[in-house]
């Protein structure tokens, strides 16, 4: 790389990203998050298929407050990586491309995706 | 798995399989929610019965390819150092690998 006089502000604190970066980096940070918690969804469900005393404490596991706070963490994870990734796909058929469309998109994405994982752990557990 | 998914035909592979994972994870969750299996019998005769098996199976081998191009992305992004990255990538095939394994040997019961 060749170094320039130009200066360079990088402070990550001071740094104002547009809400369309915050859901990005957020999409980002959901799929890692998913691709860590596959060892778990594999086990819970091998727990669940391994009898019916395994299925009851696979039941209890995600209804137990513990158990219920990291379901709502990947759920909302996965909500927001659904979501994000709906808008990315309108993106690619450029779709909500202009101006005030993709940030309000992006400011859609952030507000729901809680609601839908707080509705799904009501549902679910 | 490496082999030929970069560039375009990466980018458009994590697109259709974003759509199926999307379609499945949708339908279990709808199902989990209006009508969940009560016992474990139940749950057997819904994830045993063969579109759903199949349906598992295809969402398994989605789900390794869309997490593996994903997760590269995010190391390419953020991992400069050669060997770091090689070191981090090798983690992440075999981290796959492993989880691919155990869930076939859990849906192998299942048949």
């Amino acid at each position: 790389m060749q170094t320039s006089p130009r200066p360079v502000f990088l402070n990550l604190l001071q740094i104002r990203l547009p809400v369309a970066a915050v859901m990005s980096i957020a999409h980002r940070g959901a799929g890692v998050l998913l691709f860590l918690a596959i060892p778990l969804l594999i086990g819970l469900l091998s727990l669940a298929l391994s009898g019916d005393a395994g299925f009851v404490r696979a039941a209890l596991v995600v209804q137990q407050p513990l158990g219920k706070v990291v379901l709502f963490l990947l759920l909302w994870a996965l909500a927001h990586h659904f979501l994000a990734g709906i808008r990315y796909l309108l993106l690619d058929a450029h779709l909500g491309v202009r101006a005030p469309y993709f940030r309000h998109s992006a400011w859609a994405v952030l507000g729901a995706a809680p609601v839908l994982a707080l509705m799904l752990l009501w549902g679910l557990a | 798995m490496n082999r030929q998914l970069s560039g375009f035909r990466a980018w458009m592979w994590q697109r259709v399989s974003a759509v199926y994972l999307a379609l499945y994870i949708a339908y279990v969750l709808l199902r989990l929610v209006v009508s969940p299996p009560g016992d474990h019998d139940a749950l057997v005769a819904w994830m045993g019965g063969l579109p759903m098996w199949l349906a598992t199976a295809a969402f398994l081998v989605m789900l390794l390819l869309h997490a593996w191009v994903g997760v590269r992305d995010v190391v390419l992004d953020y991992l400069k150092p050669a060997p770091l990255r090689l070191l981090v990538l090798l983690a992440v095939q075999a981290f796959l690998l492993a989880c691919g394994l155990w869930a076939l040997a859990v849906l192998v019961k299942l048949l």
